[in-house]
């Protein structure tokens, strides 16, 4: 090695001061130009086809959906693990790295964070769609009733509820306890209606001592309960299928399997979102090759993780002797939906290998192309445990063919509009780069002599 | 917001500046200096010297309130409306750790932040504030009566401030 450079510490950008910090970022709210309402214009229309294609199932039943036995769970329970499944990647970024004090996840942490949050809203739309009377989806939560009855504590459901719950409102803590000092120094600098908005939102903040002190070890214990939290949803989500006896589902490997393919899932959308956001905002300054390279990595462990328990299902299937599970993997691969379970494989398997290679992790256009492929490996992941083990159970009379209908599609483009709407509305309003958590890691002036 | 009692507020750029005038005035004997910093600081934080955050105590607390609920409620609602499920005992602890886990996450986070906003919000010290002291400079407010002002004036100038003023 010719040189050793300082690790983090970015060679070609000089380091921005504190006063460029809080400059660049207050100037990314308010005025994003043309192409930012555009977007809004085409997600409120995608969003607006998904609430119409909702009602008219409301008023026709879930079989507009093409629900019929043996396939109850479809398309709706796909996008739920995979809305959860985006949540994890920001809740790893802000919490269980704050805790390994990684410096460079300071200037991504807000948009994962944002992310997280949205990403359970629209998860936790799913449960509710795929009921065919959603009004009764408080049944779900134990209140006292007047017929007596509480629900039942054994059901993964249940559990479900208890956790994606707990999740979104840890996750939505978390996002405002970090946004808090930001949004103070942004009304310091604000006018209009939108000082108001900071005022009220800022708590009050100034940043004296005392207010240090407390949040500072506020912030610790936060990150500190939602790193368990994070690796408990998703392998309660898990439990939802491994708990059942159905051949494809019933396996042990599935929480840990889950969990990382969360993570691969979600660092690949905090990707999709970042390369247009650092355009679209110019926090090319401070979102640069050095995050997508790590981001690489973490979706590169990830992806190789998923990749070995795809292996080890089918392991366990032919090693296990049960002919149901061997049944039930042969169909996945060389069944009717072999297009799907191939395109998981591919995308999640295979294509997260690209990644050993340092020049593909650092170029940005093909970590963007990436990330799309995982996005769309990780939908048919879910959509190949989910659907082709249902309709492929253990009587050849009850199997049956599923296709998702239009209903379907337009309420999972509806979803992903909602998704991103939140986003851009967030985007617009709110510091989308931690000003804080990036002034931190860069030292405070001292008067002597200046350490650089 | 209560009014700020009257005082010297100074503004400084640099962090060994602050430190030095933060321990200059404790050796005068000022005791309620706030010091504002636009990030944590530890340096600042130890010249201060704050024993540790009682948030903890609400995190222990509200974590332990959390697990012992989800335990009692899953149990107690299992025998309240007894159904038999998979010939599994009534009240089955097993499962019911993953209610008790998550609620001691849920109360152990709520109580957490009950915590920040009852010593950081609501035990607010009202002060004279500059916006500047959320941008790059370090603030310091000491708080002392019309004919200490000189005495402090000077401590805070000699020490380094690029900013001081006298607020009535």
């Amino acid at each position: 090695m010719a040189t050793l450079t300082e690790p983090h510490a970015p060679t070609h950008v000089a380091r921005p001061t504190y006063g460029e910090i809080t400059r660049d970022v207050a100037a990314t709210l308010g005025h994003p130009g043309r192409s930012y309402y555009v977007l809004l214009g085409i997600v409120l229309f995608v969003l607006a086809c998904g609430i119409g294609a909702l009602l008219y199932q409301i008023k026709l039943g879930l079989g507009v959906a093409g629900y019929q036995p043996p396939v109850m769970w479809a398309v709706y329970i796909t996008d739920f693990v995979f809305w959860v499944g985006i949540a994890h990647c920001g809740t790893l970024i802000s919490a269980i790295l704050y805790l390994f004090r990684s410096a460079w996840r300071t200037a991504v942490y807000r948009t994962a964070e944002a992310m997280t949050v949205f990403a359970v809203m629209t998860a936790g739309l799913f449960p509710v769609v795929h009921l065919g009377r959603l009004w009764y989806a408080y049944w779900l939560f134990p209140y006292p009733n007047q017929r007596q009855l509480w629900p039942n504590f054994k059901s993964p459901l249940l559990w479900d509820v208890f956790a994606v719950s707990t999740y979104f409102t840890v996750s939505t803590l978390f996002l405002i306890v970090g946004l808090v000092p930001d949004v103070a120094s942004i009304r310091d600098r604000a006018a209009g209606w939108r000082q108001k908005l900071y005022r009220i939102t800022s708590l009050g903040w100034r940043g004296t001592d005392v207010q240090w002190r407390h949040y500072t070890r506020a912030y610790l214990y936060l990150a500190a309960l939602a790193t368990p939290l994070v690796l408990s949803v998703h392998s309660v989500v898990s439990w939802d299928f491994a708990m059942s006896i159905v051949p494809g589902w019933h396996t042990t490997i599935f929480a840990p399997y889950f969990v990382a393919g969360a993570i691969y899932s979600g660092c690949a959308m905090v990707v999709t979102l970042l390369v247009p956001l650092r355009s679209v905002f110019k926090l090319e300054r401070y979102i640069h090759e050095e995050h997508f390279d790590n981001l690489g990595k973490v979706i590169l462990l990830t992806g190789t993780i998923v990749g070995y328990a795809y292996f080890v299902e089918y392991f366990i299937a032919w090693y296990s002797g049960s002919s149901f599970e061997r049944e039930a993997f042969w169909f996945r691969a060389f069944g009717s939906y072999w297009w799907a379970t191939w395109t998981m494989i591919i995308c999640n398997a295979f294509l997260s290998q690209l990644l050993w290679f340092p020049k593909i992790r650092r170029s940005i256009p093909s970590m963007f192309v990436i990330s799309l492929f995982v996005n769309l490996g990780m939908w048919f992941e879910r959509f190949v445990i989910i659907v082709v083990s249902l309709s492929h159970e253990f009587e050849p009379f009850a199997m049956d063919h599923y296709t998702p209908r239009w209903v379907d599609w337009t309420i999972t483009a509806g979803s992903f509009a909602w998704f991103f709407m939140w986003f851009l509305l967030f985007a617009k309003n709110f510091p989308t780069v931690s000003l804080t958590e990036v002034k931190e890691i860069i030292p405070m002036p001292r008067k002597g002599a200046a350490r650089s | 917001m209560t009014k700020a009692p009257g005082g010297v507020l100074a503004a400084y750029r640099h962090v060994d500046a602050a430190v030095d005038a933060i321990r200059r005035l404790k050796e005068m004997g000022q005791r309620d200096v706030t010091v504002y910093t636009p990030v944590p600081n530890h340096e600042i934080a130890q010249a201060v010297g704050h024993p540790a955050s009682p948030v903890r105590v609400w995190t222990l607390v509200g974590g332990l309130t959390g697990c012992f609920t989800g335990f009692a409620m899953s149990l107690w609602m299992s025998y309240d409306y007894p159904v038999v499920v998979g010939g599994k005992p009534l009240g089955s602890v097993l499962p019911y750790v993953v209610i008790g886990f998550e609620l001691t996450i849920l109360f152990g986070a709520l109580a957490t932040i009950m915590g920040l906003i009852v010593h950081a919000v609501l035990g607010y010290r009202p002060a004279a504030y500059d916006p500047r002291f959320t941008d790059d400079h370090i603030g310091l407010f000491v708080p002392c009566p019309v004919e200490r002002r000189p005495q402090v004036e000077q401590v805070l100038k000699s020490t380094g401030a690029v900013d001081v003023r006298v607020e009535t």
